[in-house]
């Protein structure tokens, strides 16, 4: 097997909070192969956009990526670059999409501007070389009259287009890996479809990886070839998009399914998971997730379960694995129980 | 579209836009633009010269005439010349030292806030015990210690004791402005976070750069006035005012046109100040509300 274009190993970001020691990604393994598509999914506050900056080393004080997490990307440890070096990873070999088009561009400058200030860096191109280079990234990324449009200001376009020059500015240099987080959140849903569209064919043209952050399974199901599902800064399963769906094993995967909406579902309402994803200064001692499960049992309140191996690259981080008996006595959840649904 | 209507539309230029829109700015622009003009063609304006003693014995503290319209002083001198060429004196060491106090002030801001920290508490704390001083205070000291000041070290004094307000606006904006998405994407993209940052903060700096200036030119005045300010015989209009200040029952016209002066231009600074605030007002952003509606194609 070749060697992943990224592997995180026990990557744990905390901040140091006064409230206490939050720890937003605790012990967070996976990996991402070259030319693959992975969705990385959970609630708000799981610790998804945490792991996005950690990987590209970008997460300020009062936060710390700690001891021991390695980030390994074409066979370099990140963990061990100086800034400096850093720096030409940025942008360059990795690059990131964010989620809100509206305050991802700098309103002082021109999209142009800002586009040709990444080839200038990265490449160090002319001034006049990198204006050609955005403009022909703009008229990439599907942008009309891309001539003009780069010498306009980002309030001058619609959020679509905005979104279009975000990717624009992240494709420059033609990086291995995007990262995308929540690139189409903010957006109109007619205007996400043609988005995530456009990353998808241009990053399989240019055989670019994607590690697609999102909420919406939906968005996974059409994007991914593979699925990472966190919860409480932890990985809790992974599984390639097919297995998930048919065949999700944790009980908050299953939760995240039952949220999604379906044409021609019978349901009257959708299903909720009970509860919140609790404050990264007090992870539940245990399972994290077992005051919301529909089957916890004693020990999952006692013992924090592994990563349980369930073959063909399916894991998941429930004692189900070892005790599967427990799925058939499904029970309303401590949390529903204690009224903080 | 044409590329130059594109242009137009920047943010700076948006704001501009906007604050010309605004009556108040658009006569203090004129009143200031004709101060500055008279100060700039002073020796056109007037035959005297503003140190000469014209006539010690006959043309001393003369009252307003068609020939010396704000009359003359104790010394002889035309008070005109005097007020004209003060201008020159009073509006430089206003314009020199907001500019130097309100770049050094953004520069400690933008550090301070961005870098953050040890380095951020060292600045914020020195800047909290310079703001526990009155300003007069700080200058009266510097003067006692040094002696007599040129003109540029007055200027440099004035800059020196006036970054601090600056400092902490911009602080506090750059606070806001680092954890912006564009600057995050800035990192993430490998470019300097710096000039994303810096273009972001300095409105406020701006803003009080110009209420800062007629603040300055009240300071300059009434250090001249103490007599610790621009010394004689060069005419400031605070040392016009020094010049008669004894004297202000009958030689009125010795204060109170320098005064008119010192009024009517800060007046028109605060005025500008005001109005420039008023176009920066959050309330108003998107500053494309309307602007935007007539250039999108």
């Amino acid at each position: 097997m070749t060697e992943p274009l990224l592997e995180l190993d026990d990557l744990r970001t905390y901040f140091y909070t006064d409230t206490g020691v939050a720890r937003a990604v605790d012990g967070v393994s996976f990996h991402v192969n070259a030319g693959e598509t992975v969705g990385v999914v959970g609630e708000s506050g799981c610790g998804k956009s945490v792991t996005a900056l950690s990987i590209l080393r970008l997460v300020r004080p009062p936060g710390r990526i700690e001891r021991g997490s390695a980030i390994r990307f074409e066979g370099k440890d990140l963990m061990a670059l100086d800034e400096r070096a850093m720096q030409q990873v940025r942008g360059n070999r990795i690059a990131m999409v964010f989620q809100e088009p509206m305050t991802a561009l700098n309103p002082v400058f021109t999209i142009g501007d800002q586009i040709a200030e990444v080839a200038r860096i990265h490449a160090g191109m002319s001034r006049r070389d990198a204006w050609a280079k955005a403009v022909e990234m703009l008229t990439l990324v599907g942008m009309p009259a891309a001539e003009q449009r780069a010498g306009e200001y980002p309030h001058q376009l619609s959020g679509g287009m905005r979104q279009r020059v975000v990717i624009a500015m992240a494709l420059v240099m033609n990086p291995a890996l995007v990262i995308a987080d929540e690139p189409t959140t903010a957006l109109d849903v007619t205007i996400q479809a043609q988005i995530l569209e456009l990353l998808a064919d241009l990053t399989r043209r240019l055989g670019t990886s994607v590690l697609l952050i999102t909420h919406d399974l939906g968005v996974v199901a059409e994007n991914c070839q593979r699925v990472i599902v966190m919860y409480a800064g932890e990985v809790v399963e992974e599984a390639t998009t097919a297995t998930l769906f048919a065949d999700a094993h944790h009980p908050y995967t299953e939760g995240l399914l039952g949220a999604m909406p379906r044409v021609g579902s019978d349901a009257e309402r959708l299903a909720t998971i009970p509860g919140t994803v609790p404050p990264p200064t007090a992870w539940p001692p245990g399972c994290r997730f077992h005051d919301r499960c529909p089957y916890a049992w004693d020990r999952c309140a006692r013992e924090h379960p592994p990563l349980y191996q369930l073959g063909g690259g399916h894991v998941s981080r429930c004692h189900l694995a070892e005790e599967p008996e427990h799925r058939a006595h499904p029970h309303p959840p401590l949390a529903a129980e204690l009224g903080v649904a | 579209m044409s590329a130059r209507a594109t242009r137009a539309t920047s943010f700076g230029a948006l704001l501009l836009a906007r604050t010309w829109r605004d009556p108040r700015s658009r006569v203090a622009s004129v009143v200031l633009a004709l101060v500055a003009l008279a100060a700039l063609l002073a020796p056109l304006l007037t035959p005297y010269d503003p140190a000469a003693q014209l006539d010690i014995v006959r043309l001393r503290s003369l009252a307003p005439s068609l020939a010396h319209p704000f009359g003359t002083d104790p010394y002889s001198r035309d008070v005109l010349t005097r007020v004209l060429f003060g201008a020159r004196v009073s509006l430089s060491i206003a314009f020199a030292a907001v500019a130097l106090s309100i770049s050094f002030g953004i520069l400690v801001g933008v550090v301070a806030g961005y870098v953050g920290g040890m380095v951020d508490v060292v600045l914020m704390r020195l800047v909290d015990a310079a703001l526990a001083i009155p300003r007069l205070l700080l200058i009266i000291a510097v003067v006692a210690l040094w002696g007599s000041l040129s003109v540029a070290s007055l200027t440099v004094l004035i800059a020196g004791v006036g970054w601090f307000t600056v400092s902490r606006l911009v602080r506090a904006e750059t606070l806001v402005v680092r954890d912006r998405d564009y600057v995050v994407a800035a990192r993430a993209l490998g470019t300097s976070p710096w000039r994303h940052v810096l273009p972001n903060v300095v409105g406020p700096g701006i803003v009080n750069a110009t209420l800062a200036v007629g603040n300055v030119i009240l300071l300059e005045a009434g250090l001249s006035y103490l007599g610790i300010g621009v010394r004689p015989p060069t005419a400031s209009w605070g040392s016009i005012i020094q010049d008669g200040a004894e004297r202000v029952s009958d030689l009125w016209w010795l204060t109170v046109f320098p005064g008119l002066a010192i009024v009517v231009t800060v007046f028109a600074c605060n005025a500008l100040g005001d109005a420039l605030r008023d176009a920066l007002d959050p309330r108003q952003l998107p500053l494309s509300a309307s602007e935007d509606l007539v250039h999108r194609p």
